[in-house]
């Protein structure tokens, strides 16, 4: 178990605050943040490569804040994958084997069984300027796992690399989880917190604003930050109160407008989170059986990798997701007046 | 213009430049006979004031790479008050003139100082000795090789130190396996340098330690005593062996790196 109580660290203007958290052995947690966020010194403090201010990392019970670099049980693989270019890959996995003193003929089969392992066996001889993106990723993954550190520290380790390697290296990372190596992998990409994370933590501005499984921050983000991060583009902060006519609670955004939802709180404040493709749009009102229809002006239009994400300004800002054909139909264009629709049962409330 | 007349119109300024540098030592050896040339070059004087230089120059180099290097590091590596200072003293040395230089070292290193007797109670003396001449030489050359080195440190990423040491390296395994390997093209270039510098060296020398006589000293001596006809042929020869040299180790610097990884730094 590692745990990271109340860290705080100033660098300059940025400064980390009160960071705790646990991380279970075997776990993968992905901390989701923007750039600026932290998330990267958050690991350097872990790794050593600086020293927190005031708090305590401890794994197994044991502090590393006083530890060397060289004495602490992380492995750190730096977004730019520092490889020693001077070396090739077999010197730069037997780097660390050798640091550690490991016996000469030892050293060989070690490096053999990495490079099996990690499928880059025909690249031992060559140079790190030789390599493509995914082998690189692959060789600093069996360097940095040669010293077999209790948590693997991951720095960005899909941002540089293409959609085909990013999917190689997602399934060597998968599988380096299942074989019980606990992983911290910090990203801005919450895609990547969703195929990977048993645990999600969400950083903003040097604070973890959130964390847990994956399913309880995906599922019940704390506040629009963390809603957006993780995808959820209709995050609205509603208060409760009962329909005067049908006695029904109802939900009311900051500006009056009532979105119905299905509860069973009555009272109190909280967020609604509204599925974009739960959203129908027509260009004119429709008797449906939906509890929330809205009027609006479409502001924007924007292509995204399942549709078109189409942007309504309902008193309230509304995401639709539609398909292409959807938007040809419907002949929709910024500027247009539609109505957009869901059901009561379609709304999610979360409660603060 | 088009590229070609860019080309053009630059090959004949720099050509002038060329020509500049080349004409008076093809004048050198073009004025000098082969007589004359193996005459010189049988001369006990002359060989022994050669390798004197080359031999002083080369101690001077390593000796004071010793710690020139590591001052390298440091500057590359680290931010400190008075850095520029620090950095501007390194550099003096290039800029003041050569003989000020040699007043300052006797300066320090005459008899009359406490250095100097220091010296002179374990048997060494700085002035009219070749530890004088290194001295001189090492002080006008040494930061070449400084800049040179703190270069080479700059270029190479934290990142790669940082990630030496979490693979359980020590910082003296970091400094020896990571920075001084990556650095080394810089460093070779800049101990090329250092070594060459010192072999020019004449004004700095003449006055901490005019005897023994390295070769400029002697090119001066001959030139004031017999004029251009005796002094020409020695200048000829040093000019002829400095080129070796150098090109030499230009080679050796170069064929050092000459590995695949050098292309990706």
């Amino acid at each position: 178990m590692i745990r990271l109580q109340n860290i705080s660290k100033k660098i300059g203007d940025f400064s980390l605050q009160d960071i705790t958290l646990e991380i279970a052995e075997g776990s993968y947690t992905v901390i989701l943040g923007d750039s600026g966020s932290g998330k990267t010194l958050l690991l350097e403090l872990l790794a050593g490569l600086h020293r927190a201010d005031s708090g305590r990392i401890l794994v197994d019970d044991f502090e590393v804040q006083g530890s060397l670099i060289q004495d602490r049980p992380f492995g750190i693989v730096f977004q730019d994958l520092a490889l020693f270019p001077h070396m090739s890959v077999r010197k730069n996995i037997s780097y660390p084997l050798l640091m550690k003193k490991v016996l000469r003929s030892s050293v060989d089969d070690e490096v053999a069984k990495l490079a099996r392992k990690f499928e880059i066996s025909h690249l031992l001889e060559r140079f790190p300027g030789t390599l493509s993106g995914g082998e690189k990723q692959r060789v600093a993954l069996a360097r940095t796992l040669a010293t077999h550190p209790a948590c693997l520290l991951l720095d960005e380790p899909l941002t540089a690399l293409d959609s085909r390697i990013r999917k190689e290296i997602k399934s060597v990372l998968r599988w380096l989880h299942r074989e019980g190596q606990t992983i911290i992998h910090v990203t801005h990409d919450y895609q990547e917190a969703v195929e990977l994370a048993s645990h999600i933590g969400i950083m903003e501005k040097g604070k973890l604003i959130q964390h847990g499984t994956a399913e309880e921050v995906l599922h019940h983000p704390v506040n629009t930050f963390t809603a957006h991060f993780t995808g959820i583009r209709n995050f609205i902060k509603v208060t409760l109160d009962k329909d005067p006519v049908t006695g029904n609670t109802r939900s009311m955004t900051g500006n009056g407008i009532p979105i119905a939802i299905e509860t069973h709180k009555s009272d109190g404040w909280g967020y609604v989170i509204i599925p974009e493709e739960a959203i129908f749009l027509s260009t004119h009102p429709v008797d449906t059986s939906a509890a929330n229809t809205f009027r609006g002006i479409i502001r924007d239009m924007a292509a995204v990798p399942h549709g078109i994400e189409v942007t309504i300004d309902a008193g309230f800002p509304l995401y639709a997701l539609l398909t292409r054909e959807g938007i040809d139909r419907l002949n929709l264009a910024i500027g247009n007046t539609v109505w957009a629709s869901f059901k009561a049962t379609a709304v999610r409330f979360v409660k603060k | 213009m088009n590229r070609s007349g860019l080309t053009l119109v630059f090959s004949i300024l720099g050509g002038l430049v060329l020509l500049f540098i080349v004409a008076p030592l093809a004048g050198l050896f073009l004025n000098t006979s082969p007589a004359q040339f193996f005459e010189t070059a049988a001369d006990q004087e002359v060989t022994g004031s050669i390798y004197l230089t080359l031999g002083v120059s080369f101690a001077t180099t390593v000796v004071f790479a010793l710690g020139a290097v590591p001052l390298a590091y440091l500057l590359a590596r680290h931010s400190f008050k008075g850095k520029i200072v620090v950095q501007s003293l390194v550099d003096l040395p290039i800029v003041i003139p050569h003989s000020a230089a040699g007043i300052a070292l006797l300066g320090m290193v005459s008899r009359d100082t406490w250095l100097g007797q220091a010296a002179s109670t374990i048997g060494l003396d700085f002035v009219g000795h070749p530890l004088g001449i290194g001295v001189a030489m090492a002080f006008v050359s040494v930061p070449f090789l400084i800049q040179s080195a703190q270069d080479g440190f700059s270029h190479v990423p934290v990142r790669l130190e940082q990630a030496a040491m979490n693979l359980g390296a020590s910082v003296w395994k970091t400094f020896f396996t990571i920075s001084l390997p990556l650095a080394r093209r810089n460093i070779l270039t800049g101990l090329v340098m250092m070594f060459s510098r010192g072999l020019s060296e004449f004004g700095a020398i003449v006055i901490i330690a005019y005897h023994p006589m390295v070769t400029p000293v002697l090119i001066y001596e001959r030139f004031g005593a017999f004029g251009l006809k005796y002094s020409r042929p020695i200048a000829a020869l040093f000019v002829l062996i400095c080129l070796v040299f150098f090109v030499l180790l230009r080679i050796l610097a170069n064929k050092r790196y000459d590995d695949p990884a050098s292309k990706h730094i």
